[in-house]
Order: C-alpha cells, then structure tokens, then sequence
C-alpha cells in the first residue's frame, strides 16, 4: 500500500512482513523508531509467533540474535554507530558461525567527539566482519532491501546489514509502497537453517578450530559472498517481478552514458546528486552517477564495467580511514586497476555535516577541469582548522580539540541547517 | 518544488507539522518529503522541520536554506534565530502572534515583498480554545494552506485524522478551520489596504 | 607427603555414585539412564573440578529435562578441553559464541524454542568465574532482570585458569595469581574486593538460586533437578577447585572443596526469590588454617615468613559466613 510514512516505520512494516520470529531491541538514535514501531506490532500481537526481547545492550542484542538464529528462529536487530561498536566481537563471531541474521543499521557518525548525526563510519567500520552490507538510497529501497535481505541471508547462511542514513532516511517522511504479505510470502520462504541447536540430533557449533581448518573456514566465508555478487542481481530481478520496482541489486548507474566524469556514492545522498548531475547535464556537462548498493560484498568486476568508459570518476563518501583517505575509494580504485582512470575522493557529510548542491556543483565542476587535489574534504572550515593548529602550536595546554573549536564557532542554535 | 521551513520549540509540534504537512500533500496525490532538523534537543529548545512539496518524486536531501515559506511556531525566537534566512523574494511567512506584523517590528521584513503574503495567527489561543493545550500547530497549518494554497483545507484534515481520532481529531479539526478563515480574512485585509 | 586417611562410605551425601542403593534412589550419574552428556575423551586436567561439576550438572539437567536440553558455554576451559573437533565430548546439542555472552546467548535460544512452541526444551547456559563475575556480567544481569528461562550454572574455581590463572573477581583475598603474586607487603589478591554471585543473583530476585560443590555431588544433582523444575531465571554457584591453579594435588580436589564448605569460606545454600530456604550445615567445623595450607596458591602466608594475621583476616571472612548463613546452628533444615 502506498503511504506517506516515516522511513523507520516502513522499514518496522516491512521487516514485520518478513515474519522474524526473535528481534532483540536496544535503542540508540537514529534506530529508535525503528525498534518502537516493531515492539508495538509484537505488543499489539500483530505479528505472531514473535519474541520481542528488550536486552540490556547492543552486545547482548547481537547475542540474542546468535542464540535464536542457532536454534533455528528468523532473528533480526537494528543497531547504529556506538552501538555496532559494543556489538562489534558478537558482529564478527554471527558471521563466523554463518548465522543468517538481518540486522538494520541506521547509519550515524561514532565519537568521540559525540555526534548523533550520520555519516557511514559505523557500518564501514565492520567492513571486514564477514557480513554482506547493502546501502539504501531512499526509504522505499529500504523497505525493499530488508526483504530481499533475509532472502539473501538464509540462502547463503550469513548475516546482512542493511545501511539507511540516520535521520536522513530513518526519520524522513516520504512516499513508501509497503508490500502486501502475499507478496513477502511468496518471495520469502520460511527459514531452513543450515545448522540447528536440536535434541533430536544434536551438533557442537562453535568449537575450538585449529590452524588445520581454520583457513577453509574463512575462505568459505569468502567464497559466500563471491556468490552473492552473482545471487544479489537474481533476486533483485525475482523481487521485480512479484513487487514491480527495481530496487536492489549490485549498484545502479544514472546518465553515464557518454559521461567523462562520474560521481560514486552509497545511500541518500545519490538523490542529491541525482539532482546536480541533472542541472549539469541540462547546461552540457558530460557526467554522471554510480551508486553502488552492495558494498559488502564489493562488485570488482561490475564497478570496473560501469566506469570502464569514462575518464575520470569521484567517489564522494561519507566516511574517513584516518591516516589514509576514502575507505569506498580505496575499494573503486582497486577495481579499476591498470585502467588508466583518474580517481579523486571527495570525503562529505561526516557526522551530519549537510552536503548540499551548490557545494556538489563546485567539487564537480573542479573534478571536471582535473584541478581536484586527490583527496579533498568537502566544505571544511579551514579557518577553524588553521586556528586549532595555531593554537596547538602556541601552547603546550591547547585543551580539547572538539571544545576549543565549538567555542570558536559560537552558539551553534542560532543556525540551523 | 516547493519548500517549507518550520521554526518551533521543542514540545510544540514542529517535526509533527511538516510530517502532517507532507501528508496533507501526499493526500493531494503529490510527492513530499518532511524532515527534522536531526538534534536531540529538549523541551523548550529551538527546533526546525522541514518540508519539500512537489509533483515530481523528491531526491534532494540537503536542507532547506531558501525556502518559499516559513512558519514560525514560537515570536520568542525572532530574538534568538535567524528565522527568516534564505527566505524567497516572493516566499510567504506564518507567524504565530495575535500582534500584527507591523506591531512585531517585521514592516521592514515586508518591505519590497508581497505583503499579503505574510501574515500572523494567534495558533496558540485556538490551540487552547479548541484542543485546550497550547499546541499551535494544526492552527498554523490550516492557515498555511490558506496562505499559500500550495495545499487544500480538507487534506490538511485528512491529515489530522490519519494522525488523530476521536475528541482530539474533531478539536484540531474545528481549530484548523478557524485558523482557515482567519488567516483567509487578515490576507483580504491586507490586499485591500495595499490597494488603497 | 603423609597419608591420607581414606574413608568408604556406602551410602549418603559423601559417597559419589551410591550403586548399592535401588535405581529409584541412586544418583543420576549411578543411574543405568545416565545420559554421558559430556563424554569421557576430553581433555581436562587431572582431577579438574570443573569437568567432574560440569558432568554431574549437565547429565541432571539432561534427566531432568527428560534429555530435552541445549547448551550453551562461554569461552574458557570448559569450552576448550571439550570441544577440540572432531573430539566434541558434548553429546548434547552445545554452541560457543563469545567469552561474555553467554547468558544472551541462551536467552536467544530459549526465545526460538518459545516462538517454534518446544517449550519442552530446556536450556543450561554455563561458564567460568571469569565469563560470569566479569565479562558476561552484563549478560547475565540483563538475563536474570528479563527472568528468562535459563538455568545458568557457573564453575567458579576463582580465577581465569584458561589463561593461566589470572586474578578474577571471584578469586579470594591473599591468593596467589598471575596477576596477584606473593611479593610485596600485602602480599596475594587484596582484601575488601570480589564479589558476591549468589548474592547478586538473589537480589535479582529470580525463582532460584543455590550454591554447591564438587565435593556433594548430591547435592549438586538435587538442585540442578529442583531448577529444571522451575521456569525462568535461576542460578547455580559451583565452587570447582583447580589443581593446577590452586596448586592442589589432583587427587584433592574433593576434599578441598569439602574443606572450603566446612571451613565456612563457601556457604552452600539455596534461596528462592531473594530469600534464603536452605542452607547445607557444617558437619565437621575446621579452621580455615586447615583449607588455606594445602593449596600453593596460599602458601606465602604459612612458609618461612607466616602471615598469622592474614590467615585471621581469611578466619574472620569465614566467621562472618558462619554467622550470616547459620552455618553451625542447630535445629534448622
């Protein structure tokens, strides 16, 4: 049905839909919403037979999660920022175990300095824990994302993050077609775990592995994800056909056709330069959009293709690795090794910083004349920067970083935006 | 495209009304998108909410730094913020007073623009009168859409009554109503005063 | 090393298996149904406390589950002398997850198995001292809070053996550890730290609680059997000496832990939504001189240079025991 909805309430309705049979609730902004509306539908008795557990922490969430997904139930969470962190030894061992959870992440930045605004730090920070994370443009992609999530998942028998932007999507307002559950029922069949916790043939899970199988273990987690590269765009196409949308998939190009210069992106912000790369286009400019939706596992092969013919690509990302540079660029620059492109990372939006059109007309534009320096920070405050650096080099005591530089930029309420 | 700003304090309603104000648009078979300003701000505190109307589907996700309305929930924060920033030439502006624009100062706000185009409500009394709590946002709604006609009176109540039932929806019902020909009635003033 | 007086007992609470009594009356593990949960082949240390608890715990609670039962184990020497594949010896269906998650672990199995309508199948959730007064307290403090349908069962032999006998927050005063050597002026684990599981757990206010020890393996039995006959949290204190970190032959470990009962050092009680119903009396009183000096780890305070007044000091906890849990009072239980 077709709605006027808050992104975290659709997402509640849709994983509702999914059936889950445990969901384990800690709240944290922006993923409280979220875990209200689904307690409400358990409550209300809406979705049943389903334990609704409110635990004690994100730790204890993700191993409420692994308890219940061993013993066969379909077992969903939703977590963000700080608390993906305190979960993150449970994160890694529900992959190890291959445990098909389905756990959302409302995409936020992590402290300190505290900031309950969004950027990707959280779920890029678990880059390598061995679950499949896939991004979501808009809340409807959410939706969509979820279902096709915990089909993914109980397939392959490894657990999926699905990334929306917290508050940007999760506490948004927009137009959302909540599946039917017919529709979710023929998509999704019930849950037939691999390895189940059961009297009648009892098994040992998670047993001290030696250097003698250790490796295989890991490969296999490899190799599940090589499948997915090929399962992700199945199923995207299975879930057009019963639900009528594209939605899903490896990554999604727009106006590269002919495009020289082509902006890569994950999650809300392709929307915003969706519309700049629109307003270019309409004045001449030759550019266009790559947003990829499966960043765990990374298609190589397919960001290589879709960039193959363009002279020069920005991943915009809004994430860091400190001391290095992009994260998402990291991974685009190795696919399109030994082509010859030239690459250029533009690091946005951290911890809620707004990326705004005019600012993107700029960086493209200077992408496009090549005069981009290979990283840049999009619209740092290089006055605040340099005062903070003077600061540090005139006194031994310069005090808090974060402090000293809220102080310079005054009363932050009487702004907004 | 058409963009709303709603400034407010916390407790008054502000994220509510650009969400009921996205329904309301939604109703009329367009596209909207609300969204609040994202802080974890208490009672009493600023707040701003946001709202994007338009026929097309809406990607954009920046703030609205130049919007063609503001409604302001709370006059106390003419004193503290900016209200005003980024506000369109031809941009319309709600304003939650039982003063007149002039009286608050604002005549050089007007000055250069169309004057019937902004407009003050006394929200906070009809809040009272009709829900007996001093929630003026309904009211300012109503009179939003009276002010703009960017979106119709019946699905500004479609909208109290997807988020209301019973006594509370019929008390915001009869307060967006008043709030309607209020706004409706100072806006005729204005346009006949301009044209003597 | 003088001898050791061995005495037989046929019947009762000091014998192990009592196999001269009728089937209806043996022990679980006398029993011709033992279930061998936990299969012969592991490999834990000579006279580990904690294998001989863990088998004893497990095959009651297999028979009191009528062999319905999953298991769920923290990281430590349980998990790592059992499991080495392909030599599992749990013949249970068991999963590991973490060192401090445990309990969260088995409330999300005990939730699967409410939502797929198998309440007949119970769940044991079991760790260390170390899993369960420290790193999975969290865990288990919110399992307890939820009264979630779990029986968990800590081996408590008071410090992190797996590692190499590191200072827990269950390891007594003076004991030497890794982390708390002899040297120095207070010399082992400080005084006045550590706390109190079975108290803790108590004031939860959980349908069950109960202490024991590998040296009454009866007893152990009965209150494993009694908790498996209640739904919701519940919690049993297992006091499992270590050889190894303990410094004890391994031929002691029972006798050690029937000194730590009869020296007043662990009360052996059970107690029922906060309250205590039972407490398991000293029969032979002992001073705790008598339990310290067979054990290395306290050997600083009785070698060439004694510490009388430490050994008062561990006297003193003990006394207090003693009077908090009526452990010399006639007349009651």
């Amino acid at each position: 049905m077709l709605k006027q909805t808050e992104g975290s309430k659709a997402v509640a309705e849709a994983i509702a839909l999914c059936r889950p049979e445990v969901i384990c609730a800690y709240p944290i902004s922006p993923q409280t919403h979220i875990v209200e509306a689904l307690g409400e539908i358990v409550k209300s008795g809406e979705l049943t037979p389903c334990e609704f557990i409110n635990v004690e922490s994100e730790f204890a969430a993700m191993s409420v999660a692994i308890g219940a997904s061993a013993a066969g139930a379909r077992s969903y969470t939703a977590t963000a920022s700080q608390g993906l962190l305190f979960m993150a030894e449970a994160v890694y061992n529900a992959s190890g175990l291959g445990l098909p959870i389905v756990m959302t992440v409302a995409n936020r930045a992590i402290g300190a300095p505290i900031n309950i605004w969004n950027d990707h730090s959280d779920s890029l920070s678990q880059r390598d824990s061995g679950w499949m994370q896939l991004f979501a443009e808009t809340n409807q992609e959410a939706v969509d994302l979820h279902i096709q999530a915990f089909r993914l998942a109980e397939e392959l028998s490894m657990p999926i993050m699905v990334c929306m932007d917290g508050f940007i999507l999760t506490h948004a307002f927009e137009r959302v077609d909540i599946p039917e559950q017919a529709q979710v029922d023929a998509y999704l069949p019930p849950f037939e775990p691999r390895q189940v916790l059961d009297p009648a043939a009892p098994v040992s899970i998670g047993a001290m592995v030696g250097p003698e199988a250790f490796m295989e273990v890991r490969y296999l987690a490899h190799a599940k994800q090589m499948q997915a590269i090929e399962r992700i765009p199945q199923l995207a196409a299975e879930f057009k056909e019963i639900f009528g949308r594209d939605s899903g998939g490896l990554l999604r190009s727009y106006c590269t056709e002919g495009a020289d210069t082509i902006i890569i992106a994950m999650g809300s912000v392709l929307g915003t330069i969706k519309d700049t790369v629109d307003e270019m286009r309409a004045e001449g400019h030759k550019i266009g959009v790559l947003g990829i939706i499966s960043y765990r596992p990374f298609p190589l092969e397919q960001v290589k293709a879709a960039l193959i013919n363009c002279r020069r690509f920005v991943v915009l990302e809004k994430s860091l690795a400190v001391g290095m540079g992009g994260i998402v660029a990291t991974d685009v620059r190795m696919a399109v090794t030994g082509t010859g492109l030239k690459g250029y990372t533009a690091i946005a939006g951290l911890g809620g910083r707004p990326i705004t059109k005019a600012s993107l007309h700029k960086l493209f534009r200077e992408a496009e004349a090549e005069t981009l320096p290979p990283v840049t920070f999009l619209d740092l405050d290089w006055i605040a920067v340099d005062k903070q650096l003077a600061r540090e080099k005139h006194t031994r005591r310069s005090g808090p970083v974060a402090e000293n530089i809220l102080h310079d930029k005054g009363i932050v309420s009487a702004k907004f935006g | 495209m058409f963009q709303i700003r709603v400034h407010g304090r916390g407790g008054q309603g502000v994220v509510t009304a650009a969400e009921m104000l996205s329904v309301a648009a939604f109703e009329e078979g367009r596209h909207a998108q609300a969204f609040p300003s994202f802080g974890s701000e208490r009672t009493g505190a600023p707040v701003v909410a946001f709202c994007r109307i338009s026929d097309k589907e809406i990607r954009l996700r920046e703030p609205i730094m130049e919007p063609d309305a503001i409604i302001i929930q709370d006059p106390t924060l003419l004193h503290q913020i900016d209200v005003f920033a980024g506000l369109k030439p031809d941009g319309y502006v709600l304003l939650n007073s039982h003063h007149s624009i002039e009286a608050l100062g604002l005549a050089e706000l007007v000055h250069g623009r169309q004057a019937e185009r902004f407009c003050t409500l006394p929200a906070t009394e009809l809040g009272l009168k009709h829900i007996g709590r001093p929630i003026p946002n309904v009211p300012l709604l109503a009179g939003f859409a009276a002010l703009s006609g960017i979106i119709h009176l019946e699905s500004v109540i479609l909208a109290i009554n997807e988020r209301f039932s019973g006594k509370i929806a019929a008390g915001n019902i009869a307060a967006a109503t008043e709030a309607y020909e209020q706004v409706q009635q100072q806006m005729k003033e204005l346009a006949n005063a301009k044209a003597d | 090393m003088g001898f050791q007086p061995v005495k037989f007992y046929q019947t009762g609470t000091y014998t192990v298996g009592n196999r001269l009594l009728s089937d209806a009356e043996r022990s679980v593990q006398a029993g011709e149904s033992r279930s061998n949960s936990i299969n012969s082949g592991h490999r834990a240390c000579q006279g580990c406390g904690e294998a001989l608890g863990a088998r004893y715990a497990i095959d009651a609670a297999m028979a009191g589950s009528n062999n319905q039962l999953i298991a769920v184990n923290a990281t430590g020497c349980l998990e790592v002398f059992s499991t080495p594949y392909p030599e599992s010896s749990w013949q249970v269906p068991w999963i590991h997850s973490l060192f401090g998650n445990a309990p969260a672990v088995a409330t999300g199995v005990a939730a699967a198995m409410k939502v797929k309508g198998k309440t007949n199948v119970r769940i044991v959730a079991q760790g260390g001292d170390g899993s369960t007064t420290d790193i999975g307290f969290g865990c288990l403090s919110g399992m307890f809070e939820r009264n979630d349908d779990v029986l968990y069962i800590c081996y408590d032999n008071e410090a992190y053996m797996n590692t190499g006998v590191q200072r827990s927050s269950a390891t007594p005063p003076a004991a030497r550890t890794a982390t708390t050597m002899p040297v120095g002026s207070e010399p082992g684990n400080a005084f006045g730290q550590g706390k109190n599981l079975p108290e803790i757990a108590m004031a939860h206010g959980i349908p069950y609680v109960a202490t024991a020890t590998v040296a009454d393996l009866r007893d152990l039995e009965y209150k494993v059997r009694r908790a498996m006959n209640i739904r919701g949290a519940r919690y049993i204190h297992l006091s499992v000496p270590c050889p190894l970190g303990w410094g004890t032959a391994s031929n002691d470990t029972i006798r050690i832990a029937r000194l730590a009962k009869e020296c007043g050092m662990f009360p052996v009680f059970e107690a029922e939504y906060g309250e205590v119903i039972s407490v398991s009396k000293i029969r032979h009183p002992v001073p705790v001189e008598d339990y310290l000096k067979p054990q290395k780890r306290f050997a600083h305070l009785f070698g060439k240079t004694p510490h009388p007044e430490t050994v008062a000091r561990i006297q003193a906890i003990a006394d207090r025991n003693i009077r908090k849990y009526r452990l010399l009072e006639e007349g009651e239980n």
